[in-house]
C-alpha cells in the first residue's frame, strides 16, 4: 500500500472519530441551538467527505489500474496536494463554521471561502488524477 | 476494466468534480455572502454526490472486481449494466433540475427518483449471480 494511501487512510480514521465525537456533543441537551446548527454541516461532511470520501480516494489511488510504469499512481504531487486540500478545507471549515455562529461580525467568513476554495480544487484534482487510470483493458 | 465500468467510473468522477463545485460556490457564499440563489444548489450537490457519484462509482467498480464467470460472458448480461447507467444518471439529473428549480417540481422529482429505484434494480439483477465464491464461479 503507498505511503499517501496509509495517510488518506488514516486521516480517514481520524475524521471518522472526530465526526462521531462532535456527533455525541450535539445531541446533548446542553448543545446550544446555535453552534448546533452551525456545526450540524461540520458533522455531516466530517463523516461523508473526512471519512467515507477520503477512504475512497485514498483506497482508488492505491488500486485502480496503474497509470504508466514510472508513474503507476499517476502524478504523486497532485495526489499529496489533494491530500492537504482535503484536510484544510476541511479543518479550516470546522473553525471557520463555528466562528461564524459565534462572532458572525468577525472575519471568520474568509476561512469559508478559503475553504471552498481548497474543497474546490481537491475535487477536481481527484478528477484530473484519476481520469486517465480509469481505462478499457 | 470493462468498457461499462470505465463509463460509470468517468461518470462518477464528473458529479464528484461538479458536486464539489456546488458546495464549494455554496461554503463560499455562506463566508462571503454573494448571491442568496446559490443556496438553490443545495439539493442537486446531495443528488451529485451520493447518487450520481458514490452509488455509480460502487456499481462501476463492483461490475470490474465481482468474480467473473469462467464462461463466457464472462462479465454477466452487461445489458442489464448499461440499463442501470442510463437509467441512474437520467434519474439524477432530473431529480437535480427538479430540486433546482425556485419552485420544486415534485412531477418530475418522482420520476427522477423512479428511475433511480429503477437503476438500482436493473444493478441488483446484474450483479446478484455474481456475488459468489471464487471456487463456484459457473
Amino acid at each position: 500500500m503507498p505511503m499517501l494511501t496509509r495517510y488518506y487512510i488514516k486521516a480517514s480514521f481520524i475524521h471518522l472519530l472526530l465526526g462521531l465525537l462532535l456527533g455525541v456533543l450535539l445531541a446533548l441537551p446542553t448543545a446550544a441551538d446555535v453552534l448546533f446548527a452551525a456545526l450540524r454541516p461540520v458533522y455531516l461532511h466530517l463523516i461523508i467527505l473526512g471519512w467515507v470520501g477520503q477512504l475512497i480516494i485514498g483506497v482508488m489511488y492505491w488500486m485502480f489500474p496503474k497509470y504508466s510504469p514510472t508513474q503507476p499512481r499517476g502524478n504523486q504531487r497532485l495526489g499529496w496536494a489533494i491530500f492537504v486540500a482535503l484536510n484544510g478545507g476541511l479543518l479550516l471549515r470546522a473553525i471557520g463554521e463555528a466562528l461564524l455562529s459565534l462572532a458572525p461580525e468577525s472575519a471568520s467568513g474568509w476561512l469559508l471561502a478559503v475553504s471552498a476554495v481548497l474543497l474546490f480544487a481537491a475535487g477536481w484534482g481527484v478528477v484530473a488524477n484519476t481520469w486517465q487510470r480509469v481505462r478499457e483493458r | 476494466m470493462p468498457r461499462i465500468s470505465v463509463w460509470m467510473v468517468r461518470t462518477a468522477l464528473l458529479y464528484l468534480g461538479i458536486g464539489f463545485t456546488f458546495g464549494a460556490l455554496m461554503l463560499w457564499n455562506k463566508g462571503i455572502p454573494t448571491q442568496p440563489s446559490l443556496w438553490r444548489l443545495l439539493q442537486p450537490h446531495i443528488e451529485f454526490l451520493i447518487f450520481g457519484w458514490t452509488l455509480q462509482l460502487a456499481m462501476g467498480v463492483a461490475t470490474w472486481i465481482l468474480p467473473r464467470f469462467s464462461q463466457p460472458p464472462r462479465y454477466g448480461n452487461l445489458a442489464l449494466a448499461w440499463a442501470a447507467f442510463f437509467s441512474l444518471n437520467s434519474g439524477v439529473l432530473l431529480a437535480a433540475f427538479a430540486t433546482w428549480q425556485a419552485h420544486a417540481f415534485y412531477g418530475l422529482l418522482g420520476i427522477g427518483r423512479a428511475l433511480e429505484l429503477l437503476a438500482a434494480l436493473f444493478f441488483v439483477a446484474y450483479a446478484w449471480s455474481r456475488v459468489k465464491p471464487l471456487s463456484t464461479i459457473a
